[in-house]
């Protein structure tokens, strides 16, 4: 992790410009270039349609009637029934994710790294694997698997201890869509935290052991400054992609029954592809830029500090 | 002394065993997942859920007779590998240019890619879609094929990046006093030092191409549909197929499980861009 070296090195590939002259000289905005043209193209062009598009009247079961509307879309969008539960699920889903899988993730990898014990690779292993199960793969294996109120795993297991067996999907929609989520992004912070755990200085910890701090103690004073870092970083990922989760709704409940599991993206895409009403669905696609914007402007001001200012 | 090692030992075994108990929740669905794939549909139907059964190849001989699994495995293939390669061809240079000749807008430009990343899917859903509809590409493996180069150029070239400031300066230094031209320092010198960790780079690339789920389901149907979509045409209640369903996600997820497992230490480094290592 050192990056002290940042200063110097540049310096000297400076230097090294000026003694040389041709094909090493500033190759930098011409090699940068592609990436930034295209990802500029890539926010800027459908961004600025989207825009377009919410202010006029534009649905693709009507054509030709596309005149200018002002905010009338958004008016709409906002004061539509499914806008509230949509923005409450949104919070409610991003909210609960992060905080169980920031707060089991670190439970979890101290627990993994306080003892030596047969098998921690296999483990570990175990415990990122659902990571990388694709969404829809985990949205229908908890789906008919695990929650399905006849078959399903978890109804024999209320059966065993006597209960009434839950039809998760009808009845909790909005909780069955955190755990399969949850379940999908526990591992994610689980696999950082870990590896960040690992390069704890262990001298450091053993040292605390020695002047009689008891494991609590060196958890809190110790462990968790540590994982500071990690964790902001944690945290922004899932950020990013809890705020857009899709796959997991669309293929479980479809957002019902109402709104109950509608998020923002499920509302969006509703509008969008199933009621074509472009106009509308451009307008809360813009809301939905803008929550994940303000999203944005906190985290990576905050990762922005943790990635560069190293010490 | 025998106390207090005693007891470390017995805290150790329980620490573990508690380890293993998690683990073993954690994972149950996706160990179920593949032994149901083993099993008949009446079987895996079965209530209460059986656990020991006669296993049958059935679910896999059969897997091309309720949709053609090649067709959409091959698109998933064709469209992560398109994608990751031409994401790191653009990618490596813009990663160079950043790591060896630092600005003052480097570090702006990198967080500023990042912050594309902020950008939601859904927000730019109707444009995007509406272009890929006037310019015939519903439903084309090109459209997945640029837009998951642009969705993930952001962190490769993160990835890259950190990969690339870890190589002494002095080695490059040496290679142009040597004459090396900048082509020949890319190609030369930084790619076959930093071979793991391009790999890497590119397997983390795949496996959000391969799993990715928003713009697969939304812009394809048929044709150029990836595996993802597949499995999501199962969400039908047209009938109960969770032993075909299950043998179908195991073959798709399989690849990629095994990826991760290779390369999870790496891949929290490019996960975490290049913070935790």
């Amino acid at each position: 992790m050192n990056t002290s070296t940042i200063t110097p090195r540049a310096a000297s590939a400076d230097d090294n410009d000026h003694q040389k002259k041709g094909s090493v000289t500033k190759p930098g905005w011409f090699l940068v270039s592609p990436s930034v043209l295209l990802l500029l193209v890539w926010m800027v062009v459908p961004l600025g349609m989207t825009i377009y598009f919410s202010l006029i009247r534009y649905n693709l079961l009507n054509p030709g009637e596309n005149e200018f509307v002002g905010l009338e879309n958004f008016e709409y969008f906002v004061t539509d029934s499914g806008f509230f539960p949509g923005a409450m699920n949104t919070l409610l889903l991003v909210g609960s994710v992060l905080a169980i899988s920031v707060i089991l993730g670190v439970l979890i990898s101290a627990l993994l790294e306080a003892s030596e014990f047969l098998g921690r690779g296999i483990v570990r292993v175990l415990l990122i694997s659902p990571f990388f199960i694709m969404p829809t793969v985990s949205a229908l294996i908890w789906k008919n698997l695990l929650f399905h109120p006849v078959s399903g795993i978890l109804a024999s297991v209320w059966k065993l201890f006597g209960a009434q067996p839950i039809d998760w999907l009808a009845n909790y929609p909005m909780l069955s869509i955190i755990i399969i989520v949850s379940w999908q992004w526990l591992p994610f912070a689980i696999l950082i935290l870990m590896t960040a755990m690992q390069s704890l200085d262990q001298e450091q910890k053993e040292a605390a052991r020695l002047d009689g701090a008891g494991p609590i103690a060196i958890f809190w004073h110790l462990t968790l400054p540590h994982l500071a870092r990690p964790i902001a970083v944690v945290v922004m990922i899932e950020t990013i992609f809890l705020l857009s989760v899709f796959a997991e709704i669309f293929t479980t409940t479809n957002g019902g029954p109402g709104f109950a599991s509608t998020n923002l993206a499920y509302l969006i895409y509703n509008q969008a592809l199933l009621q074509f009403d472009v106009g509308m669905a451009s307008a809360g696609g813009l809301i939905a830029v803008v929550i994940a914007n303000i999203a944005a402007i906190i985290l990576v001001r905050m990762i922005g500090k943790n990635l560069t200012d190293k010490s | 002394m025998m106390t207090l090692k005693q007891s470390r030992r017995l805290q150790s075994v329980l620490l573990g065993s508690l380890s293993w108990v998690i683990a073993a929740l954690i994972f149950f669905p996706i160990f179920w997942m593949v032994l149901t794939s083993f099993k008949t549909e009446i079987d895996a139907f079965a209530t209460p859920p059986q656990f020991i059964f006669t296993p049958t190849l059935e679910n896999y001989l059969h897997i091309q007779e309720r949709s053609d699994y090649f067709h959409f495995a091959w698109n998933s293939i064709l469209i992560s590998f398109s994608a990751t390669i031409l994401c790191l061809l653009i990618a490596v240079p813009a990663a160079y240019s950043m790591a060896f000749f630092e600005t003052k807008r480097t570090k702006g430009t990198l967080l500023w890619m990042l912050s594309t990343k902020m950008l939601p899917p859904v927000g730019v859903l109707m444009p995007i879609y509406l272009l890929a509809k006037t310019f015939g590409l519903l439903d084309s493996r090109i459209a997945l094929i640029v837009i998951y180069t642009l969705i993930n150029l952001p962190i490769v070239v993160w990835m890259i990046y950190t990969y690339f400031k870890d190589i002494p300066g002095e080695i490059l230094e040496a290679s142009r006093l040597d004459g090396a031209t900048t082509r020949q320092e890319i190609f030369k010198v930084l790619i076959p030092i930093c071979k793991g960790g391009l790999a890497s780079t590119a397997l983390l690339s795949l496996i959000l191409c391969w799993n990715e789920a928003f713009w697969s389901l939304n812009l394809t149907s048929s044709n150029a549909a990836p595996l993802t979509a597949l499995i999501a045409s199962y969400s039908s209640p047209e009938g109960l197929f969770w032993a075909k369903l299950s043998a179908v996600s195991t073959l798709a997820c399989a690849p990629i499980l095994i990826f991760g497992w290779i390369s999870q230490k790496q891949l929290v480094r490019g996960l975490s861009f290049g913070a935790v290592k």
